[in-house]
């Protein structure tokens, strides 16, 4: 990401506060949506960007978040239903060109990978990283 | 026919016992433990413990062999998840989603929900027709709104009255129905309107109000 880009990210927990203090640091315009007020006390003191309280599912919420500007959006509150529902209005509504939802359910993140969405599911990840470890030290064999 | 209910509460209770009553084959996906064994208490149906939008938990509901799912939580979100993977996943012909803010409505139904409904738009929509005006009955909105159904009683000074069909300027309007003393009658340009007559009328949104003054007059 070379030129200045508008974010949106969706949920201020531990990874929505790191990634949107990282990207705003890095420049980016940054708008943070959490439905909490305090959640965003997790934000590091250098960060530059909006804040947003509300509920992203509402689409008033969205408009707020000046959505119909973002160059990108990462949905990662922590529950898998809202990240796949305001990415999926992100990409339908939006248009927004880069849509990416946190997924901890690993079925859940199959069938909407199926359908295109870009996702990352955390559960899944730690799984795979974890069992690397142990094949790599040989107490597990694959 | 076989349906799967995801919900709540009394809406899940009473929805489930008029299906149950229509001889459909119910299932009920309810997310609290002691609601889920309360209502397979109450109601012969088969009633899971879970939540709805869990492919696992829409696979033991039944999803692949069920006609229609209606997924009626108190979160839009969980309404939306809940419908695509029943449709995309299981290949549930029919979704219907209920919609909390009526915003979300018209999203639902492009990301691929068959029917989405909002009980606020709904609820809102009947306080405006039947607080409108006396003597005049909005019935529903059809076309997505474009249109107007309303019923109207003619009183004794109103402007219509006396008058035939074809004298009455009614521009974007048509009376399509009369209701005399019960029975039905066709409008022909001759009618002759009387009071109590009780017309059906299909109007433009637009157009509903300059209608109406012509056959009621000042209805303010």
């Amino acid at each position: 990401m070379a030129k200045t880009q508008e974010i949106v990210v969706v949920g201020c927990g531990r990874l929505g506060a790191l990634l949107a203090s990282h990207l705003s640091n890095q420049g980016h315009n940054v708008v943070i949506v959490d439905a909490r007020e305090v959640a965003f006390d997790q934000l590091s003191a250098e960060f530059s960007g909006f804040t947003v309280v509300g509920d992203a599912t509402e689409m008033a919420v969205l408009e707020q978040s000046r959505i119909n500007r973002a160059d990108c959006l990462l949905a990662v509150t922590d529950e898998d239903n809202i990240n796949l529902m305001v990415a999926q209005v992100a990409r339908t509504m939006f248009e927004v060109s880069t849509v990416i939802a946190r997924v901890y359910d690993p079925t859940r993140e199959a069938i909407y990978k199926e359908f295109g969405i870009d996702t990352i599911s955390p559960t899944q990840l730690s799984a795979d990283a974890l069992l690397n470890i142990l094949h790599q030290s040989s107490l597990v064999t694959s | 026919m076989r349906v799967i209910v995801i919900g709540q509460d009394k809406l899940a209770y009473f929805l489930g016992k008029h299906f149950v009553a229509k001889d459909y084959a119910l299932t009920l996906i309810i997310s609290r433990r002691d609601e889920a064994l309360a209502l397979s208490h109450k109601l012969s149906a088969t009633v899971l413990c879970g939540d709805g939008s869990e492919p696992a938990v829409l696979e033991d509901a039944g999803a692949y062999r069920a006609d229609v799912l209606l997924a009626l939580t108190g979160q839009d979100e969980n309404n939306l998840v809940a419908c695509q993977i029943a449709q995309k996943r299981f290949g549930v012909p029919r979704t219907i989603a209920l919609v909390n803010d009526p915003a979300n409505q018209a999203v639902f139904r492009q990301l691929g929900v068959s029917v989405a409904f909002s009980a606020t738009e709904i609820l809102g929509q009947l306080i405006e027709q039947q607080t409108d005006y006396k003597d005049i009955k909005s019935l529903i909105p059809v076309a997505d709104g474009d249109v107007h159904l309303a019923e109207i009683t003619l009183q004794p000074d109103s402007p219509a009255v006396a008058q035939s069909l074809k004298d009455l300027n009614l521009q974007a309007a048509i009376i399509t129905c009369i209701v005399r003393e019960g029975k039905v009658m066709i409008p022909k340009g001759s009618s002759q309107l009387q009071a109590g007559d009780r017309l059906i009328v299909i109007s433009q949104a637009g157009a509903y109000e300059a209608a109406y003054q012509v056959i009621m007059g000042d209805i303010s």
